[in-house]
């Protein structure tokens, strides 16, 4: 094309090799057979697919090496139903590739352009539509057209409002106020600081009347993280020290991040990771981040104890829980 | 009646009232050309029809409710829990439904096939240059079939409503939450209300099983439609041209051989499900928002965007009260939005660069196309690094590594890795090229030691058959494209800057091994 070279010339299609079943009728005849033989595998498919639904209790487990203690009713179905289907394929492939013409046919392809001729009848039918139309000529239709189908627009819209409310300030809210009781999850039961041992987590909530019917809307801002370590084991200021308890410290257990539960702790390292985003925090310095994607320390609730000893909240969150959002920093 | 008979009757019967017969007379000869990497789309389209048939069947047992309710079937360690209807539906299909563990695991096997058939068809499309013009219009139908199937996976393993899922869709909330100025209000609208609320399962219901799949449906049949129109495109060869279609006709080749991959890829995938467990939701628990399990994994689709997340730099700009969450929108919709708009757009990117604006029927060998190669095997590599972050957790507990050193190996390796990707594929196209033309010029390496009257051994090589010397040569080698920076009357052209990018990049995009010509091969007979 942009060079004078001469190109290799194009030898053609390559002379048809006939197959052995095209020329010899016992190889066909192999072939026919071979086919057969293939559908009857997957006939044998199905009625193992039937035995093992009606025949086979789903409490039976058989050891199977490798895959170790397989459910038989299941593996039985399974199996039954793959072999039946495998070998409609298989079979029909065979056939085609066997006995079914496999000479290559050559097909012309065409230019999808049209003729330039029914190009421009075509252009000249759409003005003339649009000129019949008046489109052009009559702006005010045009316009008011344009501004009616805007408008509707709108409709499906306003009808999709009711989607859900809207958010308020119930995302920088949670369940805990001032004074309000930790409970254990599971359980809802108070807790006392000598529950928790140095060096054990546990996932609390606040109290509420009816723990039956705590919403998980509400356990997705309220989870807190109990931790306990030996006070001289913190590195916090004098404020945030302030807000722990004889080495128990609460952070929200809702990921700064993306809302995960940060649940791993790691006792050694005294560091919280989150198994979603690996986002770490370092629970002696007020679960500043360390590593991962986390761009804000997890919120610390401040916590003492009553006259029995039972842990309380002395004040709510003073800043909003998990992910961050485009409000955030309004309040 | 025989059998011709009866048909007979049936044909007259439809081709009074419809006039069909010319039309399918025509189309039942149509030839179909043959290669087993055109089968990667067809996986797809198969699975697809297994997703219909499996998830059909899930939904008469599914109750897609977020209603609480105590678990009273039959899997002991659950027994008595409180749970959404959906988990315990769910884990009914999976214990009290006989088949319905099978079917269960088929749909979700079959979306990982389904997905996994995707992106190796897009693959195979992408380099052998089968999306050039006339069709960009089906690349771009692709690119929208890939995205929605990574949307429709996702809410598909959402709706168990188990740990595992919730997390996901924990996540997914953050992401709309995320959304500059409207983020808080669409995350309330999608959730009826604060997360998780008791909408969502129900409404990713309706999009999973009707939305979606009506969108897939009308995609797919558009993708087939234009297949079939433009006819597909076919592996230079010899006696193949741009003007032909070198293959199997339709009826009866073509026909028993995809019909028959259609039950072997449905036989595959009851395998599959039959002996690999995958999902165990019942191992998960019910969602709670206060609990997680270690190595929350999403499915290998989403694994490199979880992967972008996860070695996002902790960015969080605090400006005029307001937050704007950079480890967030750029992991989650920056880059992804980049790399998808660009992928749709790269059929219309490549022909600026080369200035070609001709129809191609005949596909490119990778090698002959060195710069999309190489572009393509950059992408898959950023794309591979990501995925490799996204099972950070997993890789560190096998590899006895630390999550750390995969992490900041995956941040440096996603900037460094994918350019050096696409110098070492370029390099190895124009060796392969060059290695091409060693064949065609001097012959194959027949491996026979000659020793000649004077002691020296050589080693014999033997003529390539004129088919292959064709088909190592009849590709095109265009020229650069040249863009002067002034015109015929000594002016400068307008957007200076916009041509000596297109220029530099075509100058790069048409590096090529010179082939080999008639006139070469002349030239070493006369030796």
């Amino acid at each position: 094309m942009s060079n004078e070279i001469e190109a290799i010339k194009d030898p053609g299609l390559p002379a048809h090799v006939h197959r052995k079943a095209d020329t010899d009728p016992v190889a066909a005849k192999r072939a026919e057979r071979q086919v057969a033989i293939l559908f009857a595998i997957s006939a044998l498919g199905t009625i193992l697919l039937i035995v093992s639904y009606l025949f086979i209790p789903d409490d039976v487990f058989i050891f199977i090496p490798v895959m170790g203690d397989q459910n038989a009713h299941q593996l039985g179905l399974g199996l039954g139903m793959a072999i039946s289907l495998f070998f409609i394929g298989m079979g029909a492939i065979h056939w085609a590739k066997t006995l079914m013409p496999d000479t290559e046919v050559v097909a012309q392809r065409h230019e999808f352009r049209s003729p330039d001729k029914d190009r421009k009848e075509f252009v000249e039918a759409v003005k003339s539509g649009v000129d019949a139309s008046g489109l052009g000529r009559r702006s005010l239709i045009k316009r008011s057209l344009g501004a009616a189908l805007g408008l509707s627009a709108l409709s499906p819209l306003l009808l999709l409002r009711d989607l859900g409310p809207l958010p308020g300030n119930e995302l920088e809210k949670t369940t805990w106020k001032s004074g309000t009781y930790l409970v254990t999850d599971p359980g809802n039961r108070r807790i006392k600081s000598s529950d928790l041992e140095v060096g054990s987590v546990a996932q609390v909530l606040p109290e509420i009347a009816d723990p039956e019917h705590r919403k998980l809307s509400d356990i997705a801002k309220d989870a807190v993280l109990l931790i306990r370590l030996r006070p001289q084991e913190f590195n916090l200021e004098p404020d945030r020290l302030a807000m722990t308890h004889e080495g128990i410290i609460a952070f929200s257990k809702i990921c700064s991040h993306m809302g995960c539960a940060v649940a791993l702790y790691e006792q050694q390292t005294k560091h919280l990771l989150c198994p979603c985003h690996q986002s770490t925090f370092d629970v002696t310095r007020a679960a500043k981040v360390i590593f991962g994607p986390s761009a804000r320390p997890l919120p610390q609730l401040d916590i003492t104890v009553d006259s029995e000893g039972y842990l309380f909240a002395r004040k709510p969150f003073s800043e909003p829980v998990g992910p961050s959002f485009w409000e955030r920093d309004s309040q | 009646m025989t059998v011709e008979h009866r048909l007979g009757s049936v044909a007259n019967y439809v081709d009074e009232r419809t006039g069909a017969a010319a039309w399918m007379k025509k189309n039942l000869q149509k030839v179909f050309p043959d290669h087993w990497s055109f089968l990667l789309g067809e996986v797809a389209l198969y699975s697809f029809i297994i997703l219909l048939l499996s998830g059909t069947f899930l939904t008469f047992w599914f109750d897609p409710s977020q209603r609480e309710v105590i678990y009273e079937g039959s899997y002991e360690p659950l027994e008595g829990l409180k749970m959404s209807a959906a988990y315990a539906s769910t884990l009914n299909i999976s214990f009290e439904v006989r088949g319905g563990l099978l079917m269960r695991q088929i749909h979700h096997w079959a979306a990982l096939i389904f997905m996994s058939a995707i992106v190796a068809h897009l693959l195979r499309v992408f380099f052998t240059g089968a999306f050039r013009k006339p069709r960009e219009g089906n690349w771009i139908i692709g690119i929208g079939l890939l995205t929605l199937g990574i949307v429709e996976g996702f809410l598909g393993y959402s709706l168990p409503d188990d740990l595992l899922s919730g997390t996901g869709i924990r996540i997914a909330e953050a992401i709309i939450q995320a959304i500059p100025v409207v983020g808080s209000y669409l995350a309330y609208f999608a959730f009826g209300g604060a997360f998780p609320g008791e909408a969502f399962i129900p409404r990713i219901y309706t999009v999973h099983v009707l939305l979606l799949p009506g969108a897939f449906l009308a995609l797919i049949t558009a993708h087939l439609m234009m297949v079939w129109y433009q006819k597909h495109t076919q592996f230079p060869g010899p006696g193949r041209t741009e003007k032909n279609v070198v293959g199997y006709p339709l009826m009866p080749t073509y026909m028993a051989k995809a019909g028959g991959f259609f039950f072997i890829v449905f036989g595959v995938t009851a395998f599959l499900a039959a002996v690999a467990s995958i999902n165990p939701i019942w191992l998960y628990g019910p969602y709670t928002p206060g609990q997680i399990s270690a190595g929350s994994q999403p499915d290998w689709y989403m694994g490199w965007l979880d992967g972008l997340v996860r070695m996002a730099p902790p960015l969080e700009t605090h400006a005029f009260g307001h937050t704007i969450s950079w480890n967030i929108l750029i992991p989650g919709l920056i880059v992804p939005g980049i790399l998808f708009t660009g992928m749709a757009l790269y059929p219309f990117i490549e022909s600026w660069i080369t200035g070609d604006k001709r129809e191609h029927h005949l596909l490119d060998r990778p090698r002959n196309a060195p710069n999309r190669t190489a572009l393509g095997a950059m992408s898959l590599t950023f794309i591979l690094v990501t995925l490799i972050n996204g099972g950070n957790d997993i890789i560190a507990t096998h590899f006895d590594l630390s999550i750390n050193q995969i992490m900041w190996g995956t941040r440096f390796g996603v900037f460094i890795l994918p350019p050096i990707a696409f110098v070492v594929t370029k390099r190895l196209c124009l060796s392969l090229q060059r290695a091409d033309r060693e064949l065609v010029l001097h012959g194959r390496e027949t491996g026979t030691l000659l020793r000649l009257p004077h002691g020296e051994f050589v080693e014999v090589h033997e003529p390539i058959s004129p088919e292959k010397a064709y088909l190592l040569t009849s590709h095109e080698q265009a020229p650069p494209l040249e863009l002067p920076a002034v015109d015929g009357h000594g002016v400068k052209r307008a957007g200076a800057l916009r041509n000596k990018l297109r220029s530099r990049m075509s100058i790069a995009n048409a590096e090529q091994v010179t082939k080999v010509s008639a006139d070469d091969l002349k030239e070493i007979e006369h030796h």
